[in-house]
This record gives structure tokens, sequence and C-alpha cells, in this order.
């Protein structure tokens, strides 16, 4: 029995804390204690009720207060007691559950034989913990644990009751009813469904086996007293008993369990980690976590977990708790949840237990927290900073409304939902993947919502916004000057002056010319002519030369001009058509500066002009197309009325 | 209060039957069946809109208060375990312990 005790403890140990090992005085007196202070607290802290009543040794989580109450009975050092609290596991885990306690006690009991405060130190044999608490009777002193009982066994932990359970199972099938109730085993860890704890179970088969040679009365006697739930812990006679028998524990799962669970005690609680993978999995299924899974999606999903369609079937029965034929998250993870249960072992329940229920996982879990957690493990996505608003508004509103029944905060969450409706349902179908592609979907849920807006906001810059055909037409004055020119550009060829060009100054270099003779003035040209101004020549010139001709002397003939009386217009019809003098410097100089002026206008004129010429041309085509159309329709109309 | 619960498919085939142990059930199976005339019968009469046509499948054969109450529950059930997309259209409902417990309800208390 040692050795298949031994056996399973290697086998089962991983590399974490040494498997304790513990005499029979020591379990007496450790459970004792443990009892005590789990006692005290009234069921252990932060337990709910099934675990309250669970206080069966191993199962319930000693309170802080007692516990430190009787570390400091122990006269150590507050220093040391730090360490001890430290080394046996509960500062990491939070909380002091069974093994916790039982290795702070041999530490405790190392520290008074003097030996440093090591893991090392409990591996050997030592006195029992002297307590000088008047609560525990005074010093509890037990002779030297010098000789190993043949029930030297490993430090039973919280998942003992589940080997105990298994082992029921084993047995006979009635305790199956019990087993909501009695598996205390933490959740099964956060991996997928298909994950394996061979040594798990290989450490149960052995140490069952081994447990069972021992101690198969004080288990039947066991039963009956976990069975009760509102029991609190029995007497000392019993508990050794069930120590004994409730033995076996593997440190690996322990360790396993300890970082996974933050309540061992119950398999249907969802921890932090698993919460995470079932959201993580959602979204890979449907991005939107305040929306449903489809049944189809879902019963792909689950399908992949390879329990039988019975199986799946009743999960989904319990799980869908307003049988709407979808999941929402709570409900999602519920049904995962019992899916890893069932793969790990555990019989399911009679009904959805009251820590999978929807209402508890929505306010057990509020979306805040889950969000911060992806948001750390989506460190990599840009918008970031957007998502953290984004659902924080949705936080918000969920939480207001938590304490409703599932369906308003779905309306609730549905509200947010159309708040992000736009940015949801882009690019996200697509992302939809069971890999660690399911982060796209949310990195991309988020991203599209800035790819839009830089979208948005592209389309502007490119090509300038065009007119309207209609307005452009109707409106503007460009058919206006695209007809009207047309007369006089017959007359003087002048093509239609862009539209912000005002009349055109008189080129005539007089002082006195104005704007608006600019057009007239190219029939007066030859009268300009006599204006007397050395820049006068240009004047004779406007009137033969063509528009185009005119139009590049304008700018030379505005410069000559800016000497004169400058006129605000780019004077681009300006009679002046010969070539100026640059008599003076200067007026080269700004000659040059009107001219591009000039040539810049002159472009965007003639970009005007064309635009409009293929908008109207495209207009044409259309009527064409819509002529062809009517007559086509007439045609066939006709022979029917015809006939 | 019932003797005998079936749901029968549209292919006229039982998806889920149970009867009292105490009778003969073969006389049950064959009373379904025959009862199916009667249905049948009753929609070919009426050609109305489905709303009524639902109505009637509550209160058909029996249009007592009793029994609409008992036929609605039967049809809710029924249609909780057609959410459940594990279960195939056609299948026999032998999974859904909800819809049983339900049945069981319904069934005359036989000790």
């Amino acid at each position: 029995m040692e050795a298949a005790a031994a056996a399973a403890a290697g086998g089962g140990c991983g590399s974490g804390p040494p498997p304790l090992l513990l005499s029979e005085g020591e379990q007496q007196c450790y459970s004792e204690l443990f009892a005590r202070c789990a006692g005290a607290a009234g069921g252990g802290p932060g337990s709910g009720p099934p675990e309250a009543a669970r206080v069966a040794p191993g199962t319930a989580t000693a309170a802080a207060g007692p516990v430190a109450d009787l570390f400091r009975a122990s006269q150590l050092p507050a220093e040391t007691l730090h360490q001890i609290t430290e080394l046996c596991g509960a500062k990491r885990v939070g909380y002091f559950g069974a093994t916790q306690f039982y290795i702070a006690l041999k530490l405790i009991a190392a520290a008074q034989s003097g030996l440093p405060v090591r893991i090392e130190s409990i591996k050997c044999e030592l006195p029992l913990p002297r307590f000088m608490m008047s609560k525990n009777d005074g010093e509890i002193r037990f002779g030297n644990p010098a000789e190993l009982h043949g029930t030297k066994v490993q430090i039973p932990y919280l998942t003992t009751e589940k080997n105990s359970f298994k082992r029921m199972d084993d047995e006979d099938k009635q305790q199956e009813t019990q087993s909501p109730t009695m598996s205390p085993l933490a959740s099964p860890p956060s991996s997928p469904p298909h994950y394996q704890r061979v040594p798990l179970s290989h450490g149960y088969s052995k140490l069952r086996s081994s447990a069972e040679q021992m101690h198969p009365a004080p288990y039947e006697a066991r039963q009956p007293l976990v069975q009760p739930e509102g029991s609190s812990s029995g007497g000392p006679g019993t508990k050794p008993l069930r120590h004994q028998a409730s033995l076996i524990r593997s440190f690996s799962v322990e360790r396993e369990l300890q970082d996974n669970s933050s309540y061992p005690d119950e398999p249907w609680r969802i921890t932090e980690e698993q919460r995470e993978y079932y959201v993580n999995q959602f979204r890979s299924l449907q991005p939107d976590p305040s929306s449903f899974i489809s049944g189809s999606v879902a019963k792909n999903f689950f399908t992949k977990s390879k329990l039988s369609i019975p199986e799946l079937s009743y999960i989904w029965e319990l799980s869908d708790a307003d049988c709407d034929g979808a999941l929402t998250l709570p409900e999602f993870c519920a049904a995962f949840h019992l899916i890893v249960a069932r793969k790990n072992g555990y019989p399911l329940p009679e009904g959805l237990p009251p820590t999978l229920q929807p209402e508890y996982l929505q306010a057990a879990f509020p979306k805040p927290k889950w969000d911060c957690q992806l948001f750390d493990s989506y460190s990599e996505s840009l918008p970031a900073n957007q998502q953290p608003r984004d659902l924080n508004r949705m936080e918000k509103t969920s939480v207001k409304d938590m304490a409703d029944l599932p369906v308003p905060t779905q309306d609730v969450t549905s509200d947010d939902k159309q708040a992000l409706k736009s940015t949801i349902n882009e690019a996200l179908s697509k992302d939809v993947s069971e890999d660690p592609g399911r982060r796209k979907p949310f990195l991309s849920y988020s991203s599209t919502s800035i790819e839009e807006a830089m979208k948005r906001g592209e389309d502007p810059p490119t090509p300038p916004p065009r007119p309207q055909k209609t307005h452009s037409r109707a409106s503007s004055l460009d058919l206006n000057k695209v007809f009207q020119p047309s007369v006089p550009a017959t007359k003087s060829g002048l093509l239609p002056p862009p539209p912000a060009l005002p009349p055109r100054p008189c080129p005539s270099q007089s002082e006195q010319v104005s704007e608006a003779e600019l057009l007239p003035q190219l029939s007066r040209a030859p009268s300009q002519a006599v204006e007397s101004s050395p820049a006068k020549k240009d004047v004779p010139y406007s009137q033969p030369p063509s528009k185009p001709i005119r139009r590049k002397f304008r700018p030379e003939n505005q410069a000559t001009e800016n000497q004169e009386p400058s006129t605000a217009a780019s004077g681009p019809a300006s009679a002046a058509t010969m070539k100026p003098h640059p008599t003076v410097q200067k007026q080269s100089s700004k000659q040059k500066k009107a001219i591009q002026t000039a040539i810049r206008k002159n472009k965007e004129a003639n970009a005007v002009l064309a635009r409009l010429n293929s908008e109207l041309q495209q207009q044409l085509k259309e009527v064409h197309q819509e002529r062809i159309a009517l007559e086509n329709q007439l045609e066939q109309l006709r022979p029917v009325t015809v006939l | 209060m019932a003797v005998c619960i079936a749901v029968i498919a549209k292919e006229n085939y039982p998806l889920y039957i149970r009867s009292t142990p105490t009778e003969n059930e073969l006389k049950f199976h064959y009373m379904v069946h025959t009862s199916l005339d009667v249905v049948d019968e009753k929609i070919s009469a009426m050609g109305k809109a489905l709303v009524d046509q639902r109505e009637l499948y509550l209160g058909l054969l029996y249009p007592t208060k009793d029994y609409k109450v008992m036929f609605r529950k039967l049809h809710n059930s029924y249609t909780v375990v057609m959410c459940n997309p594990f279960y195939n259209s056609g299948d026999r409902i032998q999974s859904s312990r909800a819809f049983d417990n339900m049945v069981t309800s319904m069934m005359i208390q036989v000790c």
C-alpha cells in the first residue's frame, strides 16, 4: 500500500511542491486544527452554501482570521509566519485550503524545531507544531510521530473528494446524484475539452485501490457524512477516518488545480481562466459578445468535443435557459463548462447548477473583467484605445441592468450593440475560425471602425468632388457661359472665360480703361489703339488675333497693366497681344507673375470645361440609351396593341 | 389525467409514445393511429389560416379546458425539444429529460 501510494505520488507528482507525508498523529492533529479554523469561519470564507455545507476536511478553506490566530499562537516571529504563509502557497492561491494549511502547520513544526523554513524541511519527520492558544485546548502535543504508520499517505487535497467520488462511481452508481454537491474538484482546467489528465486518473486508479484496501469501512461511513449538506465538520473521530479514506492526492493535480481554480470545491464553478477561454471561443463563433450563437453553429462546435449526441443534447437542455435555440454568452459558458466537466468524468447534473446559471455568470463575471483580460492579451490590436471605450460603454449599461434576468441584459447590450453595430458587422464573419486566429475578429471588429473612418476620410481628397451633373448643368453658370460665349465666340472667337474671371480689364494701357470694356474691347481693339501708352501696342493686336492668343497675351498685358491701373482681374482678355516690351525689368517680373497666375487660371478653366464636356457627353449617351430602350419597348408593345 | 401520450411525426410514425403500464399498450398504439385519421379529417375540413389550425390542434378532439392546458404544455415542451440543435427532426424523443418529466406529470399516476 505504501508502495502504491508512493508510486502514485511519484507518478502523479509534477515539479511542484513535494508531496507532504503525514503520519497518522499529524493527520489527526492537522485535521482537527483545520476543522477548527474552518469551522470558526462558519464554513470557510467566500464559499457558497454548497461548499460551506461540505465542511469535511479537505473541502473547506480555513478562514484567514482563525488561521492567523493559530499561527500567532505558535509563537513564531511574524517574519517566519509570513515566510510560512508564502511557502505553503496560501498567498499564491489566496486562501488556506487544506493543503496549504497542512503545509503551513508542518512548516510551523519545522520552524519550532529550529529548522529553516523551507519546503525541504517538511520532508522529514517533525514533532507536531505547538500552539499556545487556549482555543486549541492548550498545548497540543502529541507523541513523537517517529513511527510511520502504514497509512502514511499524502496530504489530502480538496480534490480527494473527487477521487472518492470516482470510487463511488466504480463501486455503485447510487452516489451519482450526489455528485454535484460532492465533487469539490476544481473546475477542470481551461484547456479544451479534449484535455486529458492522465496523471490524475493514473494516480487515482492506484491510490484508489490502495485506499480501498485500507479503509472500505470508513469510506462507507464517510459518505453519509458528506451527504447531508448541512453537516458541519464532524467530530474528530470521524475525521481521521475520512482523511485516511479520502487520502489520495497528487500534488501535481493540486498544483494544476490551484492554478486553475479559485474555488476548488466545486466543479461547477467557472474560473477566470476558463471563463476567458470560453469567451474567446465564443468570439470565434460569434464576434459580438452580446449576441447569440445559433443552434446549428453551437451544435457543430460542441460536436467536436466528441461527446455523444444524447449527452450533448442533454447539456444543451441544461444550458439553454431561455429555450430559444440559441446560446448567449453566459449560456455558452455554462454549456462549455458542462462539456468540459463531462469530458473530465463528471456525470452531468440533474439541473443546472446555481453557479452556471446565466444570471449568476453575468453577475459573477461582469464584462469589464474579461474585457481587461482580453485587452491584455490582444495587445497588438491597434484600436486598443477604441476598444476600452466601446466596451466600457457596454459594461456600464450592462452593469446597470445586471440585476435583471439575462433577457433584459441582452436588451441593454443590444443597445450597445447598435452603437457598435457598424463596426461589428463588417469583416467579422470572415474571421470566424477556431484557431489563434480567433483573435482576429476582435481586432478587426475594432479595426474596421478605424479603417472605415480612414476610408471615409480618404474619399474626399482623391478626386475633387465633381459637381452634380444636374446641378452643374442646371444651376451653374457654366452652361450659360458655354452657350452664351458661343455667340460672342463666333464673333470674337473668345472662349468663355472661366467663371472666376470677372470682366477682363481693359488691355489698354490707358489708366482709364475699365474692365467692363474687355469684351467690347475686342471689337474696339482698333479704337484702343488710340490709347497712348507704350503698352498700347498690345491693343491693336487684340482684335485680329484669336482669343487664345489674346489670352496668352493677357498675362502679358496684365503685367503691363499692373503698372497702370492694376486691376483685380487677371485681365486675360486684354486686347494687347503684342509682346510686351520688357522695357522695365520690374514689369517683366510682374509680368511673369501675372503670366503664371493667368496660366493657372486658364488651366482651371480648361479643366472645368473638360469636365463639363465629359459629363455632358455621358449624359448624352445615357439619354441615347434611354431612348433606345423606350423605342424597343414601344416596338414590343406595338404588335400587342395592334392585335 | 392522461393514460397515453403520443407525439406523432408528420410521416405518421410515433416520435414519442408513453402510456400507463397497466393497460395494454398495444391497444393505445392502435388508438393513437386511428386518431390520426380524425385529425386528418379535421384538418382537411378547415382550410383556413395557420393560426386557426394551431388553435384547433389544441382543442381539436377535446375542447375541454384541461386538455387544452395539457396540449399547450405538450406543445411548448415539444417546441423546446425542437430548439435543441442536437435533436434532429424525425428522431425519437428519448434524450430530453424535460420532456419526459413534463409527460410524467401529465400521466395518470398509477402506483
